[in-house]
């Protein structure tokens, strides 16, 4: 025979009998990490693309998104404070949770979680009080009570709106935005890095991991704040600023084209390298993931928003007509970010270490991990964002005077 | 084993010279003979019929305990040390060297050492510090491997769903590796599993949160998180057995010694004389660059 010919043929025997059994070692059987572990990236992503909007308008001097820079950073900080519960969720022993800082093993990427979480609160937090100090200043001055102490706290007990003052403010929210940047971004590509390190896992470890996470957060954060934009402007019988959403969705078009572009790349970099387990890496894709990832992943919430984004730039569209397609196809982005998050942690874990058959992942509905959990977590930011709404206005025209 | 084989024949030259000393070993009387039986039976009877005291006298008395009028016994006093040089010695954690071989050749697949392992650490149904694989070879090369309830039930019965003829079968026991360079240790946030010394891979349930890292992060799949506990649970190769000088419970119970632990201090060992010796020795994944301290002989290519 044919070296060649043999070399194949038994590769693919050899393939074949890896597969046939369908063996999967037993303590393989259960998927550890679960919704909760879907939904904590997808939370971070949010935060990230939103923070992303706030920092062109705020650092890069983009002039179009001038109305939603605040509400995508009031978004961003009512998402990020929710950030934790799905992990708190997933723990076996939350209560045991400050032990990661308290406590934390310098050699675990999942130690530093806590400390690079504080941090990005914390930059979020004094951007959002410095953004919104004047406005602040001015409810303070109109309160009584508990509201009057609650807005000295959140100034700084300074009213100064000098236009000194309003300047030094300028200076230090470019510079916690600048600052914001770097610590959004190792928020979120290490979260893919914590996928990307796990070696004993042929579908996640990947260098690429982190740089997929980072892309997809972007994309879906961006998407959030258009949906959100769109509606809360319909819903009120407020007008949508056209500009503002083309630029949203340029942006949104180039980190989608980076997104899905690494996303089929490490596809094909496990097809075309052929690596020990790429037989089963394969046979995931077009096993038990078939319909999440082809079908629904890249075919329908991939390739129809790279056809719809593609007439968008392309065909002149009125500014309703526009605005419509954009809420479609940000709602479109939005799931297949969420799918993609599923794919990466359920559909990595369905695959057994044994490299011999895959397991098999059924949500249920009223488990601490859950969908109605999912739900219930998933609403929550939008109550903190109806709260937050009180205190701070979303909407740059809303007030009258202060950092434009 | 020579110097073994040599105190065997001179007990027997011993056992000959005492037989040849006797006089008249066969000239004995048949009613003497039958009374000596007699008085035997009756002796040996009444053994079973009186039950033997286990609070006093006997061996047993030393090690004995009755609490509330149950009998306990501390069975570590009295059982022979099998891991030489531990007990009674100070133990120099920083010393140690101990490895973990399992001879592929020799499982039967009967599941004791999984019983064993269950047994003594209370394993939770559906979780496995241990297991052994079945894999069976059709004549057209195909590979079928199973692993009901991990082996605990042993392989009583064949497989009936496999096509053809199987043409070659064997048994493969799995337990945690004992990684040097340990993934599930790196990724522990808060270390609560860390290596000993010693060399052991250790979790601390008191401090584990439960993150499941770790279980992602082991390329054996020997972790799991305890339904109870809500902690990460593996084996531990007995390290509580092994610092009173006894060996792991599946390798005490294993039948045809397809568990092998000891340590390499000892030159006398079969661990020590198996790794040392020109024979094959594998580990399992060695592309993960995890450097396993459990070694597999006979290693078989189909076997991940």
């Amino acid at each position: 025979m044919n070296p060649t010919l043999y070399k194949a043929s038994t590769e693919l025997s050899h393939g074949a009998s890896m597969l046939i059994s369908n063996y999967v070692f037993p303590n393989d059987l259960h998927v550890h990490w679960s919704m909760m572990i879907v939904l904590y990236p997808y939370i971070t992503g949010l935060v990230d693309g939103a923070f992303i909007i706030a920092a062109l308008y705020y650092l890069f001097d983009v002039k179009s998104l001038k109305p939603i820079a605040r509400f995508s950073l009031l978004f961003a900080f009512a998402f990020l404070c929710c950030a934790t519960l799905p992990l708190l969720l997933h723990l076996g022993r939350p209560e045991r949770n400050f032990n990661m800082l308290l406590t934390p093993s310098p050699s675990s990427a999942m130690a530093g979680f806590g400390y690079i979480y504080a941090v990005s609160m914390g930059v979020l937090s004094f951007i959002v009080l410095f953004v919104y100090r004047p406005d602040l200043v001015e409810r303070g001055k109109k309160a009584k009570g508990f509201m009057k102490l609650l807005y000295r706290a959140l100034t700084f007990d300074s009213n100064d709106l000098s236009e000194k003052a309003l300047a030094l403010d300028g200076k230090i929210i470019r510079f916690l935005v600048g600052l914001g940047i770097p610590v959004a971004a190792v928020l979120h590509g290490y979260v893919g890095f914590i996928f990307g390190g796990v070696k004993a896992n042929p579908t996640w470890s990947t260098p690429l991991m982190p740089v997929i996470f980072l892309f997809s957060a972007c994309v879906s954060g961006i998407s959030a704040i258009i949906i959100a934009y769109i509606i809360i402007r319909k819903i009120g019988g407020h007008s949508v600023d056209s500009d503002c959403i083309r630029t949203c969705i340029k942006t949104l078009t180039g980190f989608f084209i980076l997104a899905f572009s690494f996303e089929m790349l490490e596809v094909f970099s496990h097809s075309y390298l052929k690596t020990g387990y790429h037989h089963m890496v394969e046979g995931l894709l077009n096993g038990p993931l078939a319909s999440s990832f082809w079908l629904w992943q890249v075919k329908i919430c991939s390739v129809i928003p790279l056809i719809l984004l593609g007439c968008m730039a392309f065909i002149p569209l009125k500014d309703a007509i526009y605005t419509a397609i954009s809420g479609l196809v940000s709602a479109i982005l939005l799931l297949q970010v969420f799918i993609m998050r599923w794919n990466v942690v359920i559909g990595g874990q369905l695959m057994s270490k044994s490299a011999r058959g895959y397991t098999e992942f059924h949500p249920e509905w009223f488990d601490k991990e859950g969908i109605a959990a999912v739900i219930i977590i998933m609403l929550i930011p939008f109550i903190i964002l109806f709260v937050l709404g009180k205190i701070f206005p979303f909407w740059a025209e809303e007030r009258k005077s202060g950092i434009q | 084993m020579i110097i073994k084989d040599f105190k065997v024949n001179k007990s027997c030259v011993n056992e000959q010279l005492i037989l040849s000393d006797e006089k008249f070993p066969l000239d004995m009387d048949k009613r003497d003979f039958i009374k000596k039986v007699l008085k035997g039976a009756i002796a040996g009877s009444l053994f079973l019929v009186f039950p033997m005291d286990t609070t006093g006298g006997g061996n047993f008395d030393k090690n004995s305990t009755l609490k509330d009028g149950i009998s306990t016994f501390d069975p570590t006093i009295k059982l022979p040390e099998e891991i030489p040089e531990i007990r009674d010695r100070q133990y120099d954690i920083y010393k140690q060297n101990f490895a973990f071989i399992v001879d592929i050749t020799r499982c039967i697949g009967c599941g004791s050492c999984c019983v064993a392992d269950k047994r003594e650490y209370n394993v939770p149904d559906g979780n496995y510090r241990t297991w052994v694989e079945r894999y069976i070879k059709d004549f057209d090369d195909q590979v079928y491997v199973d692993c009901p309830n991990g082996g605990l039930d042993g392989y009583q019965k064949p497989r009936t769903d496999i096509p053809l003829n199987a043409r070659d079968t064997f048994f493969v026991p799995k337990l945690c590796n004992m990684c040097k360079e340990a993934p599930c240790v790196q990724v522990c946030p808060v270390g609560a599993t860390f290596i000993s010394p010693d060399g052991f891979i250790l979790m601390d349930s008191d401090r584990c949160v439960g993150c499941a890292y770790c279980i992602q992060a082991c390329p054996y799949s020997a972790r799991f998180l305890n339904p109870i506990t809500k902690t990460a649970e593996k084996c531990t190769w007995c390290y509580h057995r092994v610092r009173k000088g006894l060996l792991p419970a599946c390798v005490e119970v294993c039948p045809t010694g397809a568990r092998k632990f000891g340590s390499l201090n000892d030159e006398n060992s079969e661990v020590y004389k198996i790794l040392k010796g020109p024979g094959v020795l594998t580990v399992l994944k060695q592309s993960m660059g995890t450097l396993p301290a459990l070694y597999y002989m006979g290693q078989r290519l189909e076997v991940v």
